[in-house]
């Protein structure tokens, strides 16, 4: 059978069990939209937590993006895993604990302040349609390139679908469609790569193929990553395992981008509220760990595959005749994500560090998706390779969704417009929220801003730069008031806005030299968040304390649940 | 049901003690091991690894992941030692 038809049988099966799962999890009550009725084991929700957090960019992008900067891919690898340290320690069982539906409901009890939580709902809005969009257009990316539509109908397709389950069965049926799609994302990912990793070294444990010596051809015997560092040693490019060469981005920026991504997984909305999702304060801090244990499955296979696939490619392209050029080349150069151009007329595909002989262009969105191809594996890994990718932008797209909703529906309908609601009217406005929000979703999906890429280190800047102090102190210092609350929030999100989009928009030729501190737009986002910490305190300080009665919320929400001990 | 009052403030200090430490930890894994050290590091090698670049791509994760066991692990511990069974 070709790809095709396997990706369609594929694909068609997984669009199947998610419908079918979102038919059995309808809901009834708020707290069933908003949390999924607050009774997901924790294991359960640490593999919805994977599916929610790990995207497109995660899954599609993250092996490609590290097997073109070697060592420095490790600001992901640390940033994006390191964060559930700090969500487990610090924020994860305390708003639990709490108890509410959104984490806007959470900072404006805790500051006491309506304008707190209006401050926070539009940061919650802004960092989840920012993140939305991009889930979409990977959602068209994979559509075009394997099943062969247009991307507009891919985008089409993939609206319809989270629209059925996350209006019919809110949270709750979010959940259950994140397990499924975490099993179908992780096998997706590692059947691939294990057999890649036996292909080349003989291992078919990616974590322990990826040091491994290579069975064969021109590089056999020695070890992979020497063997890569030797390859880039030719081609005039940097080593790939070295850390601060020229070439490279600098030690501080490494420090501060990994911070920023840290701090920035912690404030994500759409990760914190999965933690309402559990039973009790207990249960959110197992499942933080189970969270982070169904990442790690992908974070530490991920750079194993960026190495293998580094190693392929140039030894399939480079000095190959590009009129004997195998088939997955000429397919994805038709997507235009492949190009080469025969600067020295001589038909062979030079691949150079060196900008002037360099002949091929190669788009990082590929390495994972052409991966199985550039490997020769069959057509029914290529097929679940997709699913895979789908499962992943739909998945992280849901429970983007759904913290767009709540935070309308809860936090400014019911909470600050129509507060004599009924729940069956907040229900309802829920339901056409979450319904409105996918086609504003798909919209971008189709008429991407040009922007996207640029705005991803937007929306974890403004997370790390606005929630994360707010919350963290809101739990562990009493006596931080809703004014060093608001100037905080304010002077953490102008100060990142305003540097990004300087950086980004304006003066967009600016190197290292220009940088505060030499640290970049991606990584400004961690001194946003200082600056939030110090401003926050400095102003509580200054001003009177908190009234008792969230002085008192504090001290409870610091002890566990325990209605046995009530 | 009656039950002696719990200690609120033993418990935090309990709880932000051992929260301490597994942080620093998470520092040093974080920005020691994987960033400051990778160079001092990389001058050993484990298998086709050096070291500082096994860190930097897959050890770090491996200890996050234990820190977090650890501290829920303990937490159960106290929440015990204060709240019983």
């Amino acid at each position: 059978m070709s790809i095709l038809v396997w990706t369609y049988l594929i694909v068609g099966f997984t669009f199947a069990l998610y419908i079918g799962i979102a038919f059995f999890s309808r809901v009834r009550s708020t707290s069933g939209f908003y949390v999924a009725g607050q009774g997901v084991s924790p294991v359960a929700n640490g593999m919805a937590t994977g599916a929610d957090w790990m995207s497109a960019a995660s899954f599609i992008s993250m092996a490609g993006l590290i097997s073109f900067m070697g060592y420095t891919g490790a600001i992901y690898l640390i940033g994006w895993t390191g964060g559930y340290v700090l969500l487990a320690l610090l924020l994860a069982p305390y708003l639990r604990k709490y108890g509410k539906y959104t984490v806007p409901e959470f900072v404006g009890e805790r500051y006491y302040s309506q304008t707190a939580r209006l401050v926070a709902v539009f940061c919650a809005i802004f960092i989840s349609f920012t993140y939305v969009a991009g889930q979409m257009r990977g959602v068209g990316v994979v559509f075009s390139r394997f099943l062969e539509v247009d991307v507009n109908t891919g985008v089409i397709g993939g609206m319809a679908l989270v629209f059925l389950y996350a209006t019919l069965g809110g949270m709750r049926g979010i959940t259950y469609t994140q397990v499924a799609q975490y099993i179908v994302l992780i096998v997706a990912y590692l059947i691939p790569a294990a057999a890649i990793s036996w292909k080349m070294t003989g291992n078919p444990i990616p974590q322990f193929g990826f040091g491994s010596r290579i069975s064969d051809g021109p590089h056999a015997g020695m070890y992979l990553l020497q063997a890569i560092d030797a390859i880039h040693r030719d081609l005039g490019l940097p080593e790939y395992t070295a850390a601060f060469v020229s070439g490279k981005k600098a030690m501080i920026d490494v420090i501060a981008i990994t911070m920023a991504l840290m701090v920035g997984t912690a404030g994500l909305p759409h990760v914190l509220i999965r933690f309402y999702t559990v039973p009790s304060a207990r249960a959110a801090r197992w499942s933080a760990m189970w969270a982070l244990v169904f990442i790690g499955l992908l974070y530490t296979t991920a750079p194993a595959v960026a190495t293998f696939a580094r190693v392929n490619m140039i030894q399939t392209l480079h000095g190959a005749r590009y009129a004997e050029a195998p088939p997955w080349f000429k397919n994805w150069e038709k997507t235009g994500l492949i190009r080469f151009a025969d600067r020295d007329g001589d038909g062979i595909i030079t691949y150079s560090g060196d900008a002037a002989r360099n002949e091929l262009e190669v788009d990082r969105d590929i390495m994972v998706l052409a991966n199985p191809e550039i490997a020769r594996l069959p057509a029914w890994v290529v097929a679940l390779v997709a699913a895979g990718g789908l499962a992943a932008a739909l998945s992280t797209a849901a429970g983007l969704l759904l913290v767009i909703s709540s935070s309308i529906s809860h936090d400014v309908v019911k909470s600050m417009l129509r507060p004599g609601m009924s729940e069956r009217q907040e229900l309802g406005v829920a339901r056409w929220t979450a319904g409105a929000a996918v086609l504003v979703a798909g919209y971008f999906g189709i008429h991407p801003p040009g922007f996207v890429a640029q705005v991803v280190a937007f929306a974890f800047g403004l997370a790390a730069a606005s929630f994360f102090p707010i919350l963290v102190l809101g739990v562990f210092s009493a006596r931080t008031t809703k004014q060093g609350a608001i100037a905080g929030m304010l002077s953490g999100i102008l100060f990142t806005a305003a540097y990004i989009i300087y950086f980004r928009f304006f003066d967009r030729g600016a190197g290292a030299d220009d940088w505060l501190l030499g640290i970049s737009p991606e990584g400004i986002g961690s001194v946003g968040m200082l600056l939030n910490f110090a401003v926050t305190g400095v102003v509580s300080w200054l001003t009177p304390p908190p009234p008792p009665h969230v002085q008192a919320l504090v001290e409870e929400i610091r002890l566990p649940h325990r209605p046995e001990a009530a | 049901m009656t039950r002696k009052p719990v200690d609120g403030a033993r418990y935090w200090r309990a709880n932000l003690r051992i929260l301490g430490n597994l942080l620093l930890i998470w520092l040093f894994t974080a920005f020691g091991l994987g960033i400051l050290l990778v160079e001092v590091l990389n001058r050993f090698h484990v298998a086709g690894f050096p070291l500082g670049f096994w860190f930097a791509q897959q050890g770090a994760i491996y200890i996050f992941i234990v820190l977090i066991f650890v501290y829920a692990r303990w937490m159960d511990r106290i929440d015990k030692r204060f709240y019983g069974d």
